[in-house]
């Protein structure tokens, strides 16, 4: 690999097209400009639903109301969820990274259908604002959870409508970059890049976009179907119409556990890139992390009601619901099995990214471990619905696809803006964002296990010490959160001059020049029989 | 399964296939009015299936594509109906 670094003519942060300024980034329909515009309009969503979240915990710092009344705080719990989950973590990896660096990683110039590209992220932002809309107008903000349970969907006096509208055409997006995604890995891969040549991130995301494509329209036909009881009461989900509230939580969850390997996959996927570049070693066992990423895509389809212990279903459904889920831990175990064994051995460089990757393997492990614990059907009555659910789901999202987010843009950035970030400080970053998110999180597995119920704004006196803990934790991440960002924002301009290949890579992303030409490539590369993309010697 | 050469379809064809969705679209409304108790639900399953047949076969194009998209068509309908019959488990047994 040549490290002279290329002068950045033609590269696609200074290209001038048709339009000029905002509306050549906006119209454009380039997969790596596209890829920033989500990244810019994720990053503001993620600090306000960050700020909601510290809010929450500044809450819950006393017993009894401190900062905000109950309504407030089921508001503020029902934005803060609608926001990370369908606004960052759903469409996070796969919009970012996925669309700056699938058609690089498998030597394409764009992707299948740029202007589809486009639109989806057009569809994100209108969805964004028709959620926003239920914030600003009508009679208060949604109050049901993130999860739009009936009776509570038809039943608030708030304004659900917009909200739910909203989340439906933030379905539109992930459908429409599904689509695209799945036949640009069919039909635009190099010439030589077979399915088993292909880097596994771009293999997480071929599993999340079948996903994303057969998914999510349940949860986009299920809100309709709330938005129908809502205004003409047709008595699909209320029981005095002689519909079945549980018939909601089938559909809803049918759509949404799914939905949580659409934001895990393409992070393991970016833990599988990350740990042989900073190994300098081939990836462990290859075929058993398709395998398993293709396992884990089909059997998430079938362990839907391990959310539904509590709610009435049958034993039968229980008995099954209960044994699926613990097979799909499988397939995520075999994983950081080879994560491991691919970094035995191997020459490790203790880089920003591997520091995000290793503690990623550490907090999805105990994540992943907490779901056993909620997927045994005994121990799920004791703790559904208490805090510690809140610490499972957030080791595993925000430890897991966080974390691996962080990891990616520390390990890609000198790729996209062609700076390198201030190393030092992007560790200090890091140690704090780690330190204060274990403080944060770990109180609640025990709060949750003493019985301290989860979206409530009050709590007993027994609970007080694990809450102050968990609100000072909020405020060490907060410190990291800014460290991270500053470092970041200032180096995309001001860090020095990153080469082509930094971390001495193996994947076609690391042959273009930093960052990239407008087409990717000037001459489509072809991959001989010795290639691949983790062939380190 | 002659697919990389474009397969042109005669209009003819899309006609009757059109007047087939429309016709079975009455027929469903039809069978609303006689009195079937539960067998209603499968009557208007039935008319929906036939009607997405027709769609993907003639519509979609899937007659004259490569086996293996069919394949694929088919693998989708699979997981939808084991998703239905893993909810019955609930329902079934309740
Ligand atoms: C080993 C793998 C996993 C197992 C066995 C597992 C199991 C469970 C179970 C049984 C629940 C329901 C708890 C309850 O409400 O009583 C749950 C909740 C949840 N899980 Fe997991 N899980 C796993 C991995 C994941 C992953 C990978 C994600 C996301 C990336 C995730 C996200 C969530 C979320 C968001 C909830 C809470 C939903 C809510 O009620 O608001 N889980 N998990
Ligand atoms: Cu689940």
């Amino acid at each position: 690999m040549s490290s002279i670094a290329i002068e950045n003519e033609a590269n696609y942060l200074k290209y001038k097209g048709r339009y000029k300024g905002l509306l050549g980034w906006i119209l454009s329909t380039d997969h790596k400009r596209i890829g920033l515009l989500y990244l810019y309009s994720m990053a503001v969503m993620f600090l306000i639903g960050a700020g909601l979240g510290l809010a929450m915990r500044f809450e819950l710092l006393a017993p009894g109301k401190t900062v905000m009344d109950a309504q407030a705080y089921n508001a503020t719990f029902t934005v803060h969820g609608v926001i990370m989950i369908f606004m960052v973590v759903i469409p996070g990896l796969p919009a970012v990274f996925g669309n700056f660096f699938l058609p690089l990683m498998i030597g394409a110039k764009d992707v299948a259908f740029p202007r589809l590209n486009l639109l989806s992220w057009w569809f994100f932002i209108i969805g964004i604002f028709l959620v926003l809309s239920a914030l600003l107008f009508g009679s208060g903000t949604p109050d049901t959870g993130w999860t739009f349970y009936a009776p509570y969907s038809f039943r608030t006096g708030t304004n659900l409508l917009p909200a739910i509208f909203g989340a439906f055409v933030l379905g539109f997006s992930s459908i429409l970059t599904g689509l695209n995604f799945l036949v640009t890995i069919h039909r635009m891969r190099c010439p030589g890049m077979k399915w088993t040549k292909m880097p596994l991130f771009v293999w997480t995301l071929y599993g999340t976009a079948w996903i994303q494509l057969l998914a999510t329209p349940v949860v986009g036909i299920t809100l309709v179907l709330v938005a129908l009881e809502r205004l003409f009461s047709v008595g699909i989900f209320d029981p005095a119409l002689g519909g079945d509230p549980i018939l909601y939580q089938h559909l809803f969850w049918i759509y949404s556990h799914p939905a949580v390997y659409v934001m895990i996959l393409p992070a393991l996927g970016v833990i599988s890139e990350i740990i042989p570049t900073f190994s300098q070693k081939h990836i462990f066992g290859y075929k058993a992390i398709i395998a398993s990423t293709m396992a884990i895509a089909f059997v998430g389809y079938l362990v839907w009601g391990h959310h539904m212990f509590t709610a009435g279903m049958s034993g039968t459904a229980q008995y099954y619901f209960s044994l699926l889920t613990f097979l799909v831990a499988v397939p995520s175990a075999i994983k950081v099995f080879n994560w491991i064994s691919t970094m035995y051995k191997g020459s490790i460089n203790l880089q920003t990214p591997f520091l995000w990757a290793v503690s990623f393997i550490f907090v999805f492990m105990i994540g992943g471990l907490s779901g056993l614990v909620l997927g045994a059907l005994a121990a799920n009555i004791h703790v559904h619905d208490t805090a510690f659910v809140v610490a499972h789901f957030h080791y595993i999202v925000f430890g897991g696809t966080g974390f691996a987010f962080l990891g990616a843009i520390h390990y890609w950035f000198p790729k996209i803006y062609g700076r390198m970030y201030d190393k030092s400080w992007a560790n200090i970053g890091w140690a704090v964002f780690f330190i204060g998110f274990l403080t944060l999180y770990t109180p609640m597995f025990y709060l949750g296990l003493m019985g301290q119920p989860r979206r409530y704004y009050d709590y007993l006196a027994e609970f007080h010490g694990g809450n102050i803990l968990a609100t000072i934790g909020s405020w060490i991440l907060a410190t990291g959160i800014i460290i991270i960002f500053a470092n970041l924002i200032r180096s995309a301009s001001r860090g020095e001059k990153a080469v082509m290949d930094p971390w001495h890579s193996k994947t076609l992303e690391w042959t273009v020049p930093s960052p990239p030409p407008v087409e990717n490539f000037d001459e489509i590369p072809v991959l001989e029989e010795s290639d691949g993309p983790y062939n380190y010697k | 399964m002659s697919s990389e050469r474009n397969h042109i379809v005669p209009y003819k064809t899309y006609v009757f296939v059109l007047l087939a969705l429309i016709a079975l679209t009455l027929s469903s409304i039809a069978i609303t009015t006689i009195e079937l108790g539960g067998l209603a639900y499968a009557g208007a399953l039935v008319f929906a299936i036939v009607k997405s047949f027709l769609v993907l076969t003639w519509f979609m194009h899937l007659k004259y594509d490569k086996l293996y998209i069919i394949l694929w068509v088919v693998f989708v309908f699979a997981i939808l109906l084991v998703t239905v019959v893993v909810t019955f488990l609930d329902y079934l047994y309740r």
